[in-house]
C-alpha cells in the first residue's frame, strides 16, 4: 500500500542527490540488501549532519551519541523503506533522527525540562540563532535568506518546535500565543520556508 | 479531512505533537492524501534547517558497524494484489471506520460489516498466514484461531509501512492482532487493545507486547465482539480508553 503519489516524474529533488557527495539513495538501496560497505559510506556521508541536528535538541552529549546510534540503527533497519518519489534521502534520514532527538528529550528529560519550560517563560529566542547555526554552505544561504522572509513568531514558532523538541501547545506558551494558534504560525511557516527554497514539490 | 486535522501537518512534520495527537494524526494521514504530500514537502523543508554539522566520536561508528551485523533489514513493501482496486480499498476502509464509529455511540451499520467482510476475504486470499517469513512458529492459542474454519480477517495499513491484521474465530472466541513493523509507542505509553462488547462498551483486551512484529492473542471472550480498537495508554494500561483509538478493526457479528 502506497497512496503517495509523490514525484511520479522522477524529478531530482532538491537537496537530494547535490552534485557533491554521494548519492544517498543509491546507498540507501544497497543497504536494504544488506551492504555494509554501502552503508558505511553513508554513515560517513551523513554521521555528522544528523549528529549535530541530535546535539542541538538533546545537548547532553552522552545521550546524544546513543541517540544517533539509535537512528543509524533505524536507517539501516528501514533502509528498504527509504522511497524516492516520496523525497529526498536527507530528508527521509534527518527526519527519523529529529524524531529520535526529540523522543529522547520528552521521556528522558521530561520532569527536568518542564521546569525548564516554566522558568524559560518568556524569554525570547536570538533571532540569528538559526542562521548563525547555518552558516556552513550555499544552501544554509539560501535557507537564511528564506528564514528572512517568514515573520518573527513563525521563525521563534519553528526553532522552539524543531530545536527546541518543544510541542505546539508549549509554543505557545512560551511565545504569548492563544491555545491552538502555534501549530498554525508553525505550519504557515515551514510552508513559506518550503515555497521560499523550492523544495518538496 | 477537516480544517482542525489539516492544520496538524505543520506541527507533525517537525515532532511538535505530543503522543496522543501524534497518533491520532497518522491514523488521519493514512486515509489523507493531502495531508501526506504536505507532510512530506514541510519534513523536505524542516530538513534544511539544520545545524552545525558535528563528527560523532568514532566509538559511534564502531558501535553502530558492528550492531548492524546482527540486524536484519527489513524487506521492502510490496504491493499486494488487492481484491478491490486501491481507491474502492480506501473507500471502503472509510466507511467502514466511519461506520465502527457510528456503531460505537448508536446503532450496527451492517453495510459497513460487509463491505469490511469483504474486504477480509480479499485479503486472505492474497496473504495466507502460511506465507509469512517469520521464523517464530506462531503460539498454539494463536494457532488455533488462525486457522480456524471460522477465522476472519480484518487488516490496516499504517503510512509509515507498518501493518496490524486482526484475526477473529468466533468458534474459538478469540481474536489474535499481528503486526508487521509496528512503530513502538512512545516511551512511557502503551498499545492498549479493547474489544467492543454488543452493548457499545470497550472492554479492556490486553497491552501489545513492545515489538515491532508480534502475534497476540487478545483478552477476553471474542465471540461476541463487535469491533477491536488499539489505543495508546499510559504504561500500564487504562481501565477505559483514554484516548481516541489510533486503529479499528470493525468485527462481522
Amino acid at each position: 500500500m502506497d497512496p503517495v503519489p509523490g514525484n511520479p516524474g522522477g524529478a531530482p529533488h532538491v537537496g537530494a542527490p547535490s552534485g557533491a557527495g554521494p548519492d544517498l539513495g543509491a546507498l540507501l538501496k544497497r543497504s536494504a540488501r544488506g551492504d555494509t560497505a554501502a552503508f558505511a559510506e553513508l554513515y560517513d556521508a551523513t554521521a555528522p549532519r544528523v549528529h549535530g541536528l541530535v546535539l542541538r535538541v538533546v545537548r547532553d552529549r552522552a545521550q546524544s551519541e546513543e541517540v544517533t546510534q539509535e537512528v543509524f540503527l533505524e536507517v539501516w533497519r528501514q533502509a528498504s523503506r527509504y522511497d524516492a518519489a516520496r523525497g529526498s534521502a536527507s530528508a527521509w534520514l534527518m527526519t527519523i533522527a529529529h524524531r529520535k532527538a526529540v523522543d529522547r528529550v520528552r521521556s528522558a528529560e521530561a520532569a527536568t525540562r518542564r521546569d525548564l519550560t516554566y522558568e524559560h517563560g518568556h524569554q525570547s529566542v536570538p533571532h540569528d540563532e538559526t542562521a548563525e547555526a547555518a552558516h556552513a554552505s550555499l544552501e544554509a544561504h539560501r535557507v537564511r535568506t528564506a528564514l528572512g522572509q517568514l515573520t518573527e513568531v513563525q521563525r521563534e514558532a519553528i526553532e522552539l518546535a524543531y530545536f527546541g523538541g518543544y510541542t505546539h501547545t508549549e509554543v505557545a506558551a512560551l511565545l504569548d500565543l492563544p491555545v491552538g494558534t502555534a501549530k498554525t504560525r508553525i505550519r504557515d511557516g515551514l510552508i513559506r520556508l518550503r515555497d521560499t527554497i523550492g523544495v518538496g514539490r | 479531512m477537516t480544517d482542525h486535522e489539516h492544520a496538524l501537518s505543520g506541527a507533525y512534520a517537525v515532532d511538535a505533537l505530543d503522543a496522543e495527537e501524534r497518533a491520532r494524526f497518522e491514523a488521519h494521514l493514512r486515509e489523507c492524501r493531502d495531508c501526506q504530500e504536505e507532510v512530506a514537502s514541510l519534513q523536505e523543508a524542516a530538513a534544511l534547517l539544520g545545524t552545525d554539522p558535528v563528527e560523532p566520536p568514532a566509538s559511534v561508528r564502531d558501535a553502530v558497524l558492528a550492531s548492524i551485523q546482527s540486524i536484519r533489514p527489513l524487506p521492502p513493501i510490496v504491493e499486494t494484489p488487492a481484491a478491490v482496486p486501491a481507491e474502492v480499498d480506501q473507500l471502503a476502509e472509510r466507511r467502514a471506520r466511519r461506520g465502527l464509529v457510528h456503531r460505537l455511540t448508536r446503532t450496527p451499520l451492517l453495510v459497513a460489516a460487509a463491505v469490511v467482510l469483504l474486504l477480509a476475504v480479499g485479503t486472505a486470499l492474497v496473504r495466507p498466514w502460511t506465507g509469512d517469513d517469520t521464523a517464530n512458529e506462531p503460539p498454539t492459542a494463536a494457532d488455533r484461531v488462525l486457522s480456524a474454519a471460522d477465522a476472519t480477517e480484518v487488516a490496516q495499513a499504517f503510512p509509515d509501512g507498518s501493518k496490524a491484521t486482526l484475526v477473529v474465530s468466533r468458534s474459538q472466541g478469540k481474536a489474535v492482532i499481528r503486526t508487521r513493523h509496528m512503530a513502538l509507542p512512545p516511551s512511557g505509553k502503551t498499545y492498549q487493545l479493547w474489544l467492543q462488547s454488543p452493548a457499545g462498551e470497550m472492554v479492556p483486551a490486553g497491552l501489545m507486547p513492545e515489538e515491532a512484529d508480534t502475534t497476540y492473542v487478545l483478552d477476553g471472550d471474542a465471540s461476541k465482539a463487535t469491533g477491536v480498537g488499539i489505543t495508546v495508554e499510559p504504561d500500564g494500561g487504562s481501565d477505559h480508553p483514554t484516548s481516541k483509538p489510533i486503529a479499528l478493526f470493525p468485527l462481522e457479528a
